[in-house]
């Protein structure tokens, strides 16, 4: 019983030590392909409009309401301080700083993380990608870097895009409904965001939660089981996974990026 | 002997260079030897050795989950194998690095069980994917190229289809003519008539003979669709418990007087591959003696 515990235990962590091993293996290749400048470069645009353009309306839509949100209930306490002036630097702060990169990069496990495991798991267990490596073309090449690129550079623009959007959605509810002044909204925020302790924190967040989630994506796709039950679970698994990563990594870079402030 | 000498003396040839080539050159284009090759506890190929002879369609058959396509994965080089060499045109592909297997694939061609034809581009498009990504030439020569490949396999007024517009037959077909875009030395066929109608299957095993007789190339077919594939094999290697069982002509083996073979052979429902997959006495079984 005790072995057989044992056992288990120690087949687990082989198992999932070979599979962080492998993922890693995956991770360098793509980083590290060969860049193909023609071809390589209408690949990568393609799959930047696939996994990045495609993500902008759930994304400008979240954003916008949840900026409403915040919009809201911020006006909801600062006005019993009498400090309703301040919803403008309170909303660009929350978005630029922590929500932002965090929904932005959980939305876009959802769409495009999801998506990407599914494609690549499909592309597997219609044996597209053992014909592409019989073909002599290294489908970490072909199919993986482009993706994992338009990734990486796909999450910083839509979380501008989600920041942006959201202080709309902020300023319509604050302003607009709830009579703040227009010109303290802006002034306020102004002169509280800093352009390079909360703006480039918050992008230096997103371009490290795209890597995660792109990484994560890529490789539940290749490596599912090919059938229809292991695309499902590789799918999951990539959404809970990126999901778990990004706030764990929040976290720590918070820490790391916002303890002196 | 005597034209390695002349080789040699006359045209400075190293020995080192004349014996690469007379093995590549040598009459079979796969060697394997002493191929092992296990899935968890499941044995595959155990110390199992065949040669696939140059310029003859060679038929690999066996029943269902004896490792037949496994045995195509493992020339291809797309998985390794546990202990043995396979030697393709000559070099040992367990030892080639990343980049030279790459490149000795450019070589080899395959056709998937399923065509394995990329959805998102056309028919034209997959036949010219292998073009485009090996070589340099002008989109006039690739469109020539592509469109004689596609007369090959009789698909060439569907260059336009998708592959969501296409039968299983014609599917395979593309996949094909994708195959021998490259005019690779060899071809490996995976199962190519499971699933066809019989005009379909007719059509896939004619194209199977006439490719490897006009393009002077090499087939390895991997079926156990028997009838089809005797009427076009030169060779038939029949697999089964890790090992060669049987091997020669198809005609030796239909006349083969070992039981498995002929079991195999002539479809018969029960000989030394029992009808029952094994199991506790049937009357434990029905008393619930046995936990199921």
């Amino acid at each position: 019983m005790l072995i057989a515990s044992l056992q288990n235990i120690g087949g687990g962590t082989l198992s999932s030590l070979a599979s962080i091993g492998r993922a890693s293996l995956v991770l360098f290749r793509a980083i590290f392909a060969r860049p193909d400048i023609i071809s390589g470069f209408r690949r990568l645009v393609a799959q930047i409009y696939s996994v990045g353009v495609l993500s902008i309306v759930i994304i400008a839509i979240s954003g916008f309401f949840i900026g409403m949100v915040l919009g809201l209930q911020g006006y909801t306490i600062l006005s019993r301080f009498g400090a309703d002036q301040a919803l403008g630097q309170l909303i660009a702060l929350s978005m630029v700083r922590e929500l932002g990169p965090v929904v932005g990069a959980l939305l876009f496990a959802g769409r495009a993380g999801s998506a990407l495991t599914a494609e690549i798991g499909l592309m597997k267990t219609t044996e597209q990608l053992s014909s592409m490596e019989m073909m002599g073309v290294d489908p970490v090449h072909r199919v993986i870097a482009p993706r994992f690129w338009a990734g990486q550079i796909s999450l910083p623009l839509l979380t501008l895009i989600f920041n942006a959007v959201a202080i709309v959605g902020g300023y319509l509810v604050g302003v607009d409904w709830l009579g703040v002044d227009s010109g303290a909204f802006w002034s306020n925020m102004q002169s509280a965001v800093n352009f390079k302790e909360d703006i480039l924190n918050g992008v230096i967040k997103s371009v490290v939660f795209g890597t995660v989630v792109t990484w994560i994506a890529v490789y539940q796709g290749l490596n599912s089981v090919p059938t229809s039950e292991g695309i499902g679970r590789a799918t999951t698994k990539t959404v809970v996974y990126s999901s778990l990563c990004v706030l764990g990594l929040d976290f720590f870079l918070t820490a790391v990026m916002f303890r002196e402030l | 002997m005597f034209l390695l000498i002349i080789l040699h003396l006359f045209y400075g040839v190293s020995y080192s260079s004349i014996k690469r080539g007379v093995k590549i050159l040598s009459a079979n284009i796969v060697e394997i030897r002493g191929l092992s090759f296990s899935r968890g506890s499941k044995v595959i190929f155990d110390n199992a050795s065949l040669d696939i002879p140059r310029g003859k369609v060679t038929a690999i058959m066996g029943p269902s989950g004896c490792g037949k396509t496994t045995l195509l994965r493992l020339i291809g080089a797309q998985i390794s194998p546990d202990t043995g060499s396979i030697s393709v045109q000559g070099k040992d592909i367990t030892k080639l690095s990343n980049k030279e297997l790459f490149r000795m694939r450019r070589d080899m061609g395959m056709l998937f069980q399923s065509g394995a034809l990329f959805t998102d581009l056309s028919v034209y498009e997959n036949v010219a994917f292998p073009l485009r990504e090996h070589t340099d030439l002008p989109e006039s020569m690739i469109r020539d190229l592509v469109l004689m490949k596609l007369q090959a396999v009789g698909l060439r007024g569907a260059h336009t289809l998708m592959p969501s517009q296409l039968s299983g037959g014609m599917s395979r077909r593309v996949a094909l003519a994708r195959a021998i875009a490259l005019d690779p030395a060899f071809i490996m066929y995976d199962e190519p008539f499971t699933g066809q109608d019989p005009i379909s299957m007719g059509v896939i095993v004619q194209l199977v003979r006439l490719l490897n007789d006009a393009l002077k190339i090499s087939s390895i077919l991997v079926s156990h669709d028997i009838h089809e594939t005797i009427s076009i094999a030169d060779n038939v290697f029949l697999i089964a418990n890790g090992k060669v069982v049987g091997a020669g002509s198809p005609e030796e083996l239909m006349d083969s007087a070992d039981p498995w073979v002929r079991q195999f052979m002539q479809g018969l429902p029960d000989g030394p591959v029992p009808f029952h997959y094994p199991s506790q006495s049937y009357s434990d079984d029905l008393w619930g003696n046995v936990e199921c």
